[in-house]
């Protein structure tokens, strides 16, 4: 069995959850417990409720759960928001002062931050205290704030340092009353803790990323920071363009000139690229574009998750052309994925899709190794000579790619219909339909280096559970919680185009559902479309969050 | 003597159009310039205008209308080794262009945009652009065009461009002389220059465009921002000539850390240290 406890922080914005999360999730890690953490916000910068959910666990854990065993309130609506979350075993920590609530534990944090000088200081002190709790070495904890606060200047580190003491010790008055027992594992301390972002930024450097645009939209951005951050040491261009349509094409250019670019973007943004993703398709340019979904229509839920992009991924752009998209559905396939995306994206000369949402983006746990010995960065443009045309018609569809300035050709590539050379045409019974066959070949190459979908659980089942992107993780946790030998789960971290195999799972199995963070089964509907099969069963979550594993274990039931 | 970047193939513009004009010009810049074919690339929109790399020997891309710039810029970025011209016509770099027009300025890449300003979208068949002027007719503007016209010049030198100037189809020699210092300046330099669209605007024909433009004068200082802004505000006649340039400007591209650390294209370079990136999430 595993032994977890989940810690939920609730507040305003600005009220300092996330530097507490930020805090709590480096010491427990360091200090060899297993962890996860994820958030869910509001789209202000100010007042609301937010909250974040930390789960410290004796084996690893990869998926948001919704119960409750510790519950730290910063506001009286952040109470509100979670009445129904709360139970009988949920120990309630409050600060009377501020807050007051019935069969709450009362811990003076203020009256402590101000005998150090300012209230400013609870939340470091909260922090030292739930490291306490769980008997963290203290050691850990001081080297922690010392890394974070570096930055800020000794006086604030000093003083950080001191807050997390003095919440340390404040603690030790409490060990009878929570009584909280979680082993350890050293080999955690020396595993990596990232989030979704981490996971696809680190890929995609490793893919040979060498530019990244964007236009600042949630939950895009962490990536987009993340590339900047990495981008001194690993020379990769930056550059925050004026609009996504500039971001595409620019992303375009780059490519074209042989440079590696990433775009990085959410629904309204990419809405905005889908000509310049057409324009990939009829150039022939590879680009590769992270889109990380958040619930529309227009503006819709910005800080929230949603898997309701696929349709527009799979139907952007007008006229025909090939395209990969890929959704990562845990941390080592977003790094491997990612670097995989460049590779592909260069070699069939063609837009390449990582999908993510806010909640793969925002959720962080410890995992033990990234798959960084099976992903490199190839290239494949060439040297041309005199002779060379862009666009040479080939058995396979594929022109060898050259970039202007390496070699004596010249590179003309042309948004119009073309003809080998890249020049303009109209001969439409002629070249003109040769080149658009030329595009349509490259469909069938693009499918022979689909993924295989993964298969978990029975081998022989009878009920086939069908998910994509990023609720693998809930989907895989809440298999293991439910006891069926006829269950199985098939996770497709390429939607599309599908594997050919697809079509055998789905023969063998007598009930398919299919999970998905949508109102529709985008990804159901496609799967009927592309093999026939029916796919009525499905279980959809649409109101801005993700699927808890409880949730779903509950939903899974109900339905096989 | 032979121009190699002169390609013999059939255009496709209406017979008499100014594009001719421009093309020619373009051509003799290059080739006086004496540019390495091998490391000169055009970047056009869509547009008759946008048609002009396609009739000449050189690398392009020709992408979508309006988007040249930041694809220019995003070549630049790859390479900053390759000399880059974009040529396209008012529509597509005031109209649809617009916004990446005015940012692009402010980044100021060495780059160099030569529009050729017909006044009239002309592939579309005649309705008013931006440049258009006022009270001009159109099956569209059908009461005339209302809206006030862009003044190109007094816009790229209120956002500091670094090189601003125009030309005109009817004074060859000058519209040469200002593409080739263009091409030579470091930073983003643009060249309107005014040319006639012979079947969509019956107003603002060459006779029309020689009888209302005349030559900056010789002792006019292009350094003096504020007289630059004076000059360009000059309208019937319009002024021809360079009206401002700004040499202190920082090239964008130059200014990117990787390429203050090293001159090589990204093409070159190759990352193998990704290890010890991961050791930061540790
Ligand atoms: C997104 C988009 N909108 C509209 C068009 C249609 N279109 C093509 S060229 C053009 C205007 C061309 O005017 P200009 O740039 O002045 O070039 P000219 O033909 O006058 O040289 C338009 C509206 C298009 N190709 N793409
Ligand atoms: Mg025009």
């Amino acid at each position: 069995m595993q032994n977890k406890l989940s810690i939920v922080l609730a507040g305003e914005a600005g009220q300092g959850i996330q530097s507490v999360e930020n805090l709590l999730v480096l010491i427990f890690k360091k200090d060899g417990y297993n962890i996860f953490a994820t958030k869910e916000y509001m789209s202000r910068i100010r007042g609301g409720v937010n909250s974040t959910t930390i789960i410290i666990s004796d084996k690893p854990i990869i998926a948001w759960h919704e119960d409750i065993d510790l519950f730290l309130p910063f506001s009286y609506e952040a109470i509100n928001r979670f009445k129904d979350k709360i139970n009988y075993s949920t120990r309630i920590i409050v600060d009377k002062k501020y807050i007051n609530y019935e069969n709450s534990i009362d811990i003076p944090f203020n009256k402590t931050a101000e005998e150090i000088g300012s209230t400013i200081f609870s939340n470091t002190i909260i922090a030292g205290f739930l490291a306490s709790l769980f008997n963290v070495n203290i050691e850990i904890l001081k080297k922690t704030i010392f890394d974070v606060f570096a930055k800020k200047g000794k006086e604030i580190v000093d003083k950080n340092i001191i807050a997390a003491v003095r919440g340390y010790d404040l603690a030790k008055n409490y060990f009878e009353i929570f009584k909280i027992n979680i082993q350890k594992d050293k080999k955690v301390a020396e595993q990596f803790l990232l989030n979704g972002a981490d996971a696809i930024s680190l890929g995609a450097v490793a893919g040979g990323c060498n530019a990244c645009f964007a236009y600042p939209m949630t939950p895009s951005t962490s990536v987009f920071t993340n590339m900047a951050l990495y981008s001194k040491k690993y020379d990769i261009a930056i550059e925050q363009v004026e609009d996504e349509i500039g971001v595409i094409n620019m992303a375009l250019g780059c490519w074209y000139a042989g440079g590696r670019a990433l775009v990085t973007t959410s629904g309204g943004g990419f809405a905005l690229m889908t000509e310049g993703l057409s324009l990939s398709g009829m150039t022939e340019t590879p680009v590769v574009i992270h889109l990380a979904q958040r619930p529309g229509p227009a503006t819709g839920l910005p800080t929230r998750t949603e898997q309701g992009d696929l349709n527009l991924a799979l139907y952007a752009g007008h006229g025909v052309f090939p395209r990969i998209i890929y959704a990562p559905g845990n941390l080592q396939q977003a790094f491997y994925l990612s670097a995989l995306a460049f590779n592909m994206a260069d070699k069939y000369q063609i837009p390449v899709f990582i999908m993510s949402d806010q909640y793969f983006i925002d959720t962080y746990y410890n995992t033990e190794e990234l798959p960084l010995n099976s992903v490199k960065s190839e290239n494949y443009f060439v040297k041309t000579d005199i002779n060379y045309k862009r666009y040479k018609i080939t058995e396979d569809g594929i022109s060898l790619r050259g970039i202007p300035g390496y070699g004596d050709g010249l590179i003309a590539v042309d948004s119009d219909e073309h003809d080998e050379d890249g020049r303009i045409t109209e001969d439409l019974n002629g070249i003109s339909l040769q080149m658009k066959n030329k595009r349509l070949k490259k469909f069938i190459k693009i499918k022979e280096a689909t993924l295989e979908p993964v298969l978990y659980g029975q081998r022989e089942y009878k009920i086939l559970l069908i998910g994509w992107g990023s609720t693998h993780n809930i989907i895989l946790s809440a298999l293991e919680n439910i006891k069926n030998n006829d269950l199985a789960f098939l996770f497709f971290s390429q939607v599309y185009p599908l594997h050919e195999k697809t079509k055998d799972y789905l023969r063998n199995a007598v009930k398919v559902i299919v999970i998905e963070n949508n109102a529709t089964g985008q990804f159901a509907d496609l799967i009927t479309k592309e093999t026939g099969f029916e796919t009525k069963y499905r279980i959809l979550k649409y109101n801005g969050l993700q699927f808890t594993v409880e949730e779903l274990v509950k939903k899974i039931t109900e339905m096989i | 003597m032979e121009n190699m970047f002169e390609r013999q193939c059939e255009i496709a513009w209406c017979p008499g159009c100014g594009n001719f004009g421009l093309r020619k010009i373009v051509l003799s810049a290059l080739k006086e310039l004496n540019l390495d074919q091998r490391n000169t690339v055009f970047v056009s929109g869509i547009g008759q205008a946008a048609k002009a790399p396609q009739y000449m020997n050189v690398h392009y891309f020709n992408g979508l209308h309006g988007r040249a710039l930041p694809a220019a810029t995003g070549i630049k970025i790859a390479n900053p080794d390759l000399t880059v011209i974009v040529e396209s016509g008012d529509g597509d770099m005031y109209g649809e262009g617009g916004n990446h027009f005015l940012h692009t300025i402010r980044r100021n890449p060495d780059i160099t945009v030569i529009v050729h300003n017909n006044m009239v979208y002309g592939l579309t068949k005649g309705q008013a652009s931006p440049t258009s002027q006022k009270n001009m007719v159109t099956p569209i503007q059908v009461e005339g065009v209302f809206e006030t016209p862009l003044n190109p010049l007094s816009l790229a030198i209120a956002l500091d461009a670094s090189f601003v100037a125009r030309g005109s189809v009817g004074e060859p020699e000058l519209t040469k002389e200002l593409i080739k210092n263009a091409i030579l300046h470091k930073g983003f330099a643009l060249v309107d220059v005014f040319q006639a669209c012979v079947s969509f605007n019956k107003i603002n024909t060459h006779k029309w465009f020689k009888e209302n433009t005349y030559k900056i004068d010789e002792t006019y200082n292009p350094e003096d921002k504020i007289k630059a802004f004076e000059l360009a505000l000059k309208e019937y006649p319009f002024p021809l000539g360079l009206f401002y340039i700004n040499k202190n400007k920082v090239v964008f591209e130059e200014n990117l850390p990787l390429y203050k650390k090293s001159k090589e294209p990204l093409y070159k370079r190759k990352n193998d240290n990704i290890k010890d990136l991961l050791i930061l999430k540790k």
